[in-house]
């Protein structure tokens, strides 16, 4: 589904992803780790489409296409889905109507007719019980006077309506305390699928006791200095990252 | 060519005379005329004209009427109404009243709300004692020309006590005629003590026209009066648009007023208001929204003249092509004016390179215990709301319509009588690219 070549990205002309390689199959969950300043959000922002990132070498291939030759909302149309490590808060914009126009945006470039409002209505009520959103969040305007928690449970309520083809998650566990990790952890568990993809990308291993990923890489100054399975985040866990940077740099 | 533009209005002076009868109000117009003679046109150099350059209206001849053969169907007014508003309605086509159109039946007793033309002939007693005493010839050239050459406009009177619930709908209406005309529609509206009403005047153009609207309104609101009052200017874009409101509150009196400015090629909106006794209170709440080769200058002034006096003043602009706004808010506490508190700031939005502001916030403070804030933001849409939105599957261009609706709606959300505000909303979305899609977002 996903297949990254060489990638190397640049912020304000400075080189922060140095030749990343990963390929992403459907069905499969991956867990990109690392320490901070390592470039995981740099890769997530870059997969999503974010300005001021700069690929000078590389390319990014999802469903046999050039994902970078896409504008964000393209992307997104396309079924790629990233829930922000901040998102932000958009005083005036509607939370439900953003919701609504994003469900309906993305079926009609997929062909197929817009729903209606009872519809999206039934979809909103069951996704909602899914990441335990309270309704009053629904009709305010996007992430407007959220809390940490609430923010990141509506980016998991998004990408649940939303059911993208390919999901990244971009350090959503940070800031959660271990009741709303659980919930988030429950609502990406809920979207895992043999079509969907998932990207997590973690600091910590701690959300991987919740959702247990199918490989875990672990990214260092920009490049992938290890991959293994489920055991390699535990033994991150067990060991911290200087040892595997150690390792690397050996 | 300055004292030919004078000359111009001397000599429309002279025409417009023979048309008026002979009456106490003549006097009031010779010595506007004269005063203006001395003045002519306000020029750049003036600190209050600074960023606004009124040569071109100084320069076209534009035509005085006095009647007007254009005629405007009641289709055409339904159009521009407010939805299903229940409101007492004055229209004026060209800024001549049209009483075919007009509605003013079933007003509580003492209540009079009737064309000034009218009111000057039937109502010497009261209009005298009001009429120029709250806005100044000598303060503005404009001001003067609408004394000198008022014909047509609005006389509201409330007496002590009365609540007038239907709005008060003024529809200044103009359509292309022969040659380019000007109007000066002249409103005075006197509320007495305890009472209650709500005023919107209307600016529309109905189609390319143009013209010159030079218009003035006086409020005085008594002790204990409260007045919401919209403006709402959707002149033609090749029209001129001159606004003057001046207001004197009186103890514990209550005024709020929203300015919505969508058209005209040259505005100047200049709203003057003198809080003269305890407890009098103004809300300035405006919406600038300009594109193309627009000038819009919002020129807001309160006096505080006396202790515990409240002014909050909140405008927004939104900036495109190679439109220009300015925004002067001035805020004067006078001497011993203690324990007032003012606040004001003014936002903007721009959504292109050759988009210009001027905006200055100022303060005047003689007295020594105030509360008082201002504050004034220049800024182009939100990076990273625009790339949270677009990651959502919303286009770009959408996007951006959708945050500058936001940013705008922020001056419509003050609004509290929602047959307007819906109105306003409507228009203000009608003025985005994306209007259509907006509106699926808002109308919900």
């Amino acid at each position: 589904m996903l297949e990254i070549k060489d990638l190397h990205a640049k912020v304000d002309g400075k080189e922060i992803l140095k030749g990343i390689n990963l390929t992403v199959n459907a069905g499969d969950v991956h867990a990109i780790m690392g320490p901070n300043g390592s470039g995981k959000s740099t890769l997530a922002n870059v997969l999503a489409g974010k300005d001021g990132y700069e690929v000078t070498k590389g390319t990014v291939t999802y469903q046999g296409a050039s994902l970078l030759e896409l504008s964000p909302e393209e992307r997104a149309w396309e079924g790629v889905f990233l829930a922000f490590q901040y998102p932000v808060e958009i005083p005036g914009v509607n939370n439900v109507y953003l919701l609504k126009a994003a469900v309906n945006a993305v079926r009609k470039h997929r062909g197929e007719p817009p729903l209606d409002a009872v519809e999206f209505l039934a979809l909103v009520k069951e996704k909602m019980k899914l990441v335990k959103m309270k309704e009053d969040l629904l009709n305010r305007a996007v992430n407007e006077g959220f809390s940490g928690g609430e923010k990141k449970r509506n980016e998991i309520f998004q990408m649940a309506v939303l059911e993208p083809r390919l999901a990244i998650l971009d350090e959503t566990d940070s800031g959660l305390d271990i009741d709303a990790l659980k919930i988030v952890s429950e609502g990406v568990n809920h979207v895992r699928s043999e079509e969907r993809a998932i990207i997590l990308v973690t600091h910590y291993q701690r959300l991987l006791d919740y959702i247990k990923p199918d490989h875990v890489h672990v990214l260092s100054n920009g490049r992938i200095i290890k991959s293994g399975g489920p055991e390699l985040a535990l033994e991150l866990e067990e060991k911290g990252y200087d040892w595997i940077k150690e390792a690397d740099a050996a | 060519m300055s004292s030919n533009s004078i000359e111009h209005y001397v000599s429309n002076y002279a025409r417009l005379q023979n048309t008026l009868k002979e009456n106490w109000f003549s006097e009031q117009r010779e010595s506007a005329l004269s005063l203006f003679k001395q003045t002519g046109f306000p020029t750049t150099r003036q600190e209050n004209w600074k960023y606004t350059d009124v040569r071109s209206i100084a320069k076209k001849p534009f035509s005085v009427i006095s009647e007007t053969k254009t005629t405007i169907t009641k289709d055409e007014i339904d159009a521009i109404r407010f939805d299903k508003l229940d409101c007492i309605e004055l229209v004026f086509i060209n800024g001549v009243f049209s009483n075919e159109h007009s509605n003013t039946d079933q007003l509580p007793d003492g209540v009079i709300i009737s064309d000034v033309a009218r009111a000057i002939e039937n109502h010497y007693e009261l209009l005298s004692r009001h009429i120029t005493h709250y806005a100044d010839n000598n303060v503005s050239p404009f001001t003067a020309l609408n004394t000198a050459f008022v014909q047509h406009g609005t006389f509201v009177y409330i007496p002590e006590n009365a609540i007038i619930e239907k709005p008060i709908n003024l529809l200044y209406l103009s359509k292309e005629q022969n040659e380019p005309f000007a109007s000066h529609p002249r409103n005075l509206v006197v509320m007495e003590q305890n009472t209650e009403a709500t005023l919107i005047e209307s600016y529309i153009g109905l189609d390319e026209a143009d013209y010159f609207t030079n218009t003035v309104t006086e409020v005085s609101l008594a002790d204990g009066a409260r007045l919401q009052h919209y403006k709402v200017q959707q002149e033609s874009l090749n029209s001129y648009h001159i606004g003057n409101l001046n207001v004197v509150q009186q103890k514990n009196s209550h005024m709020e007023s929203h300015s919505i400015s969508l058209g005209g090629s040259l505005v100047r909106n200049d709203i003057n208001s003198q809080l003269a006794a305890e407890g009098a209170e103004i809300i300035l709440n405006g919406l600038y929204m300009t594109n193309g080769k627009q000038h819009v200058d919002n020129h807001t002034r309160v006096d505080h003249l006396k202790p515990n006096t409240l002014s909050t003043e909140n405008y927004r602009g939104v900036l495109n092509g190679q439109s220009r706004a300015v925004f002067n808010g001035k805020v004067i506490v006078h001497k011993d004016a203690q324990k007032i508190e003012a606040h004001q700031n003014n936002a903007n939005l721009l959504l292109s390179d050759d988009a210009e502001i001027d905006t200055k916030p100022e303060l005047e403070i003689y007295a020594d215990d105030v509360k008082c804030s201002h504050g004034a933001t220049v800024g182009q849409l939100d990076k990273d709301m625009l790339f949270y939105l677009r990651s959502r599957a919303i286009d770009e261009e959408t996007a951006k319509s959708l945050l500058t609706f936001a940013f705008a709606e922020e001056v419509i959300n003050r609004i509290k009588f929602e047959p307007i505000r819906n109105r306003l909303e409507y228009l203000v979305v009608g003025q985005l690219p994306d209007a259509s899609l907006i509106r699926e977002f808002t109308n919900e």
